[in-house]
């Protein structure tokens, strides 16, 4: 098999550790959802990167990847790549769509025909 | 590379002299080595986990479509999940996440019963996850929080306008992707005992332990995508 | 040197027929039913994909029967009213889509040929090979059953509201989609790892036929796109079910929203279309031109190129549905670009046939007239693509004709043409010739009668999927629904000749055509193996320089 396994002990540290890290994130994580970073996208902002450093730990480290084939990983990245593809090009649809009219609409503008006046008496 | 023929018609297992045991029983008569067969049921079980995060993916998609649709509902809506319980379901899938790949060292490692029990602790970890979640669910039940037309909470701040109900919208995505979510816990918690009675029975070692890796990437998934879905519904306010 | 299997091998042509081959090494359908043999799930999909066309074909004459004329009469009565009309073009699109067109070359002949061309004994996971047939044909009774539950009419797109709100077997169908997606998933996967793990010695990838590049491209769009199609049905039906709010605008979904899901797949769908299609013309072009390809790195690049761009030009397809102006000009900009990767295989098989030795046996002519209604198909993509004459031509027949000259005129016609190349290598005979020669010539009039005609009729302003329409169309339609009679004529013959060519005893040589890629090392059919001895690449491919040295 390609994993033969040198060092039992030293890959088992390294779960650990990683198991460790992502107790710890977790907790920042939670702690950093009761402090107001500005403003509410600011907040996702945050929760999505310790999320996303959270996910890597579990690829890289609990998935083998760090030390596995490039494929595997090329395929990994290739699912998050196009997910990322679908979110970005939607939203380049529903973020840009505030204009109901067309860009070269003249709004008509009826001035009022003055009352007519009486006539005049000759 | 080697090009010694192998001769199929009087060897169609084409085991030939490959130096890694031809005799193993789980040897498909396709590969040419075990070696390989395991490189290549590693790239199919990654490919599998691709689609996956597309589909769920496209769940996520939705949920932040309709997210920025009915910002202060979702909002809202937001604060009838109780965070300690989200957080607990977290760590308790990121132990089981542990204890499966320590599962995986001990099958590698010739470790029959570490195998067993970190593989029973991994099931153990996941039937508390879902007991966390049928307590959050019948919370929900409770308070009317239900998707789509059978939502019935009363005291929302705003009001439903041409029918667009928003909390009904939120609570449509959280019962989706959190019962998606479980339906897969559910189909791990199968894989992982149908491994553990194949490992106990002495069947995975350091030369075969191809379905505890693929099993582990499979619930390493499981717990990649709650790393997500638990600060979107839980965290976020 | 030893005795490895290549084309200069000179006992290559001598070999005694072997008695066992794939077909009869085992007997009985339980044998079939549970075969993992590659060759035998090929043949299974080949018999299941043929007669989805066949249904869908059906529908698609009494959509063209019932356009005959503008009131519908046949025989004084009309036999058709609008609801039924509206399930006919919709089961005609989702059977042909869903059921034929998207697993019909991988499933069929890449399964087949595959393997053989990379010197492999099998796919990387025989037994999903087996279970994609088996979701296919369990997508194949739900839709029959949806047929019978009511049907279907809103199009074989499903647009929302519409469909989240009708009171038909949409449920049934949405359902059949999903399984047929997973069908697709696990074809694409298991080719991915095949070409990925299982070459032969000695071929590295720019040494593998441009059918494997092709059909690998083909494969990353199935695994990357399908799954989205999947959760659209699961949302769709949920919306239908559930209400849960997401594409019904009554309840404060967004219909636009169902439209990015499903062409977010639907998109690159058609590039799983239209790839194994130029994969096997890239097969045929070289063998009946008795020359190597022109330019194989730029159609192997451009194979994974269109597989890659074909997902970011979706919204295309919805310039007038209410996006935004910002990502209609992003969108058609991108479009444009997507034609480049097409273009140049188009002009790289036109190289290769240049100064080329050319025979017109029938697979030569199929892959000809791809080539020319492939251009058509394409080109008018581009009409399509620019904004000013979308605006016009969408949602006519404009479109119509346009895809049905990129689905039908190119994949079709290279299915049609990949059966006929094979044939022998399958099946282990040879058709007979001359028919073979009739059915294209008669397929190939009767499909531009029928489509050509259909750029007319849209560009004059007749919408799609319109049962009534104006009395000044009606020459164009009843000229098209003509054609439609002789292109299911000339489909006829050509299922009746490969038919009658099984009744003929097994003789067909082990390489009929000189092909120079792997398959053809093999007896005809193969051996239930593949191969006797492990094959060995020894040359580039598409090498057609003699083997043999002359003494001076």
């Amino acid at each position: 098999m390609s994993e033969h396994t040198q060092n039992p002990k030293a890959e088992a540290a390294v779960y650990l550790k990683t198991l460790i890290a992502l107790l710890v994130l977790t907790a920042i994580t939670v702690g950093a959802s009761y402090i107001h970073f500005g403003s509410g996208a600011a907040n996702v902002v945050v929760a999505l990167t310790i999320a996303t450093i959270k996910a890597t730990l579990v690829a890289l480290f609990f998935m083998h990847l760090l030390h596995d084939k490039p494929v595997n990983a090329i395929i990994a990245a290739a699912g998050f790549i196009f997910l990322g593809l679908f979110l970005m090009f939607t939203l380049l649809d529903f973020d840009t769509r505030d204009n109901l009219q067309p860009f070269n609409m003249h709004p008509q503008v009826t001035t009022p025909t003055p009352a007519p006046t009486a006539p005049e008496h000759r | 590379m080697s090009t010694s023929p192998v001769d199929l018609q009087h060897d169609p297992h084409g085991h030939g002299d490959d130096g890694h045991g031809h005799d193993d029983p789980h040897h498909q008569h396709h590969f040419t080595t075990m070696e390989q067969q395991f490189d290549t049921s590693k790239i199919g079980m990654w490919l599998f986990l691709a689609t996956e995060v597309l589909l769920f993916g496209g769940l996520f998609v939705g949920f932040g479509m309709m997210q920025a649709r009915f910002p202060e509902q979702f909002k809202e809506a937001h604060e009838h999940l109780q965070r300690p319980l989200g957080a607990l379901n977290t760590v308790v899938l990121l132990i089981s996440s542990w204890t499966m790949v320590m599962g995986v060292l001990s099958a590698r490692t010739n470790q029959r019963k570490k195998l067993v029990i970190y593989l029973l602790i991994t099931i153990l970890c996941a039937c508390i996850f879902l007991g966390v979640k049928y307590f959050e669910y019948s919370h929900k039940y409770e308070e009317g929080l239900l998707p789509g037309h059978y939502y019935s909470h009363h005291g929302d701040k705003i009001p439903t306008v041409n029918g667009a109900n928003g909390y009904a919208t939120f609570f449509s995505f959280y019962f989706m992707m959190t019962g998606l979510h479980g339906i897969h816990i559910l189909v791990g918690i199968v894989l992982l005992a149908w491994i553990a009675v194949r490992g106990n029975r002495g069947e995975f070692n350091s030369s075969y332990y191809t379905p505890v890796d693929l099993v582990g990437l499979y619930w390493h998934l499981v717990d990649l995508i709650w790393i997500y879905l638990f600060p979107l519904y839980y965290l976020i306010s | 040197m030893a005795q490895a299997l290549t084309h200069s091998d000179p006992h290559i042509g001598d070999r005694p027929r072997p008695a066992k081959n794939y077909l009869n090494a085992t007997t009985g359908i339980w044998s079939w039913m549970t075969t993992v043999d590659h060759k035998r799930i090929g043949v299974m999909y080949l018999v299941a994909v043929t007669s989805a066309f066949f249904v869908g074909g059906m529908f698609a004459l009494l959509v063209r029967l019932t356009l005959l004329t503008p009131s519908h009469k046949l025989f004084g009565k009309v036999l058709i009213d609008a609801d039924t009309y509206n399930r006919l073009f919709t089961l005609h699109g989702a059977i042909m889509v869903f059921l034929f067109i998207i697993p019909s070359v991988p499933g069929s002949l890449a399964n087949f040929v595959l393997p053989l061309m990379l010197g492999a004994k099998d796919v990387a996971f025989p037994r999903l090979n087996l279970a994609s047939f088996y979701l296919w044909c369990t997508g194949a009774v739900l839709a029959v059953t949806s047929m019978i539950f009511g049907a279907v009419d809103t199009g074989w797109t499903f647009y929302t509201p519409y469909s989240t709100t009708t009171q038909n077997a949409v449920g049934l169908m949405t359902m059949a989609v999903f399984i047929l997606g997973f069908s697709s998933i696990f074809t694409g996967l298991n080719f991915i790892a095949t070409v990925h793990k299982l070459r032969a010695p000695g071929m590295g990838w720019f040494d593998m036929p441009l059918f494997v590049w092709g059909t690998y491209a083909t494969a990353i769009i199935q695994v990357l796109a399908t799954p989205v199609l999947g959760i659209t049905m699961v949302l769709l039906a949920l919306e239908r079910v559930f209400n849960i709010g997401i594409f019904d605008p009554k309840i404060g979904g967004d219909p636009v929203l169902f439209q990015h899901f499903f062409w977010f797949y639907s998109h690159p769908a058609v590039y799983i279309m239209i790839l194994p299609g130029m994969a096997i013309i890239s097969e045929i072009i070289p063998t009946f031109s008795r020359k190597t390809i022109f330019g194989y790195k730029a159609i192997a690049y451009s194979s994974v190129a269109l597989a890659l761009l074909g997902f970011l030009v979706w919204g295309h397809h919805m310039f007038v549905a209410g996006q935004s102006e910002l990502a209609t000009v992003v969108f058609s900009a991108l479009t444009f670009l997507v034609a480049i990767p097409s273009g140049v295989k188009l002009f790289n098989w036109l190289a290769t046939m240049y100064k080329g030795n050319i025979s017109l046996e029938t697979p030569m002519l199929y892959a000809i007239s791809f080539i020319l209604l492939f251009a058509i198909g394409g080109l008018t993509g581009i009409f399509l693509g620019a904004l000013s004459t979308d605006i016009h031509l969408t949602d006519t027949y404009f479109v119509v004709a346009h895809f049905h000259y990129v689905m039908m005129g190119g994949t079709v016609i290279a299915f049609i043409g990949g059966v006929h190349y094979w044939w022998p290598k399958i099946t282990g005979r040879m058709y007979s010739e001359k028919w073979g020669r009739v059915g294209c010539s008669l397929v190939f009039i009767g499909f531009n009668m029928t489509f050509l005609t259909q750029f007319f009729l849209g560009s004059k302003g007749m919408p799609r999927r319109y049962y009534n329409y104006l009395e000044q169309y009606q020459p164009l339609h009843a000229f098209s629904t003509f054609g439609s009679w002789v292109l299911g004529m000339g489909l006829f013959i050509t299922a009746a000749y490969l038919f009658a060519s099984l009744r003929k005893p097994m003789d067909a040589p082990d390489n009929p055509w000189g092909g120079t890629t792997m398959e053809w090392l093999t007896s005809s059919p193969p051996i239930e193996h593949n191969f006797e001895e492990q094959p060995v690449l020894e040359h580039e491919p598409y090498d057609y320089r003699p083997k043999v040295k002359k003494h001076a």
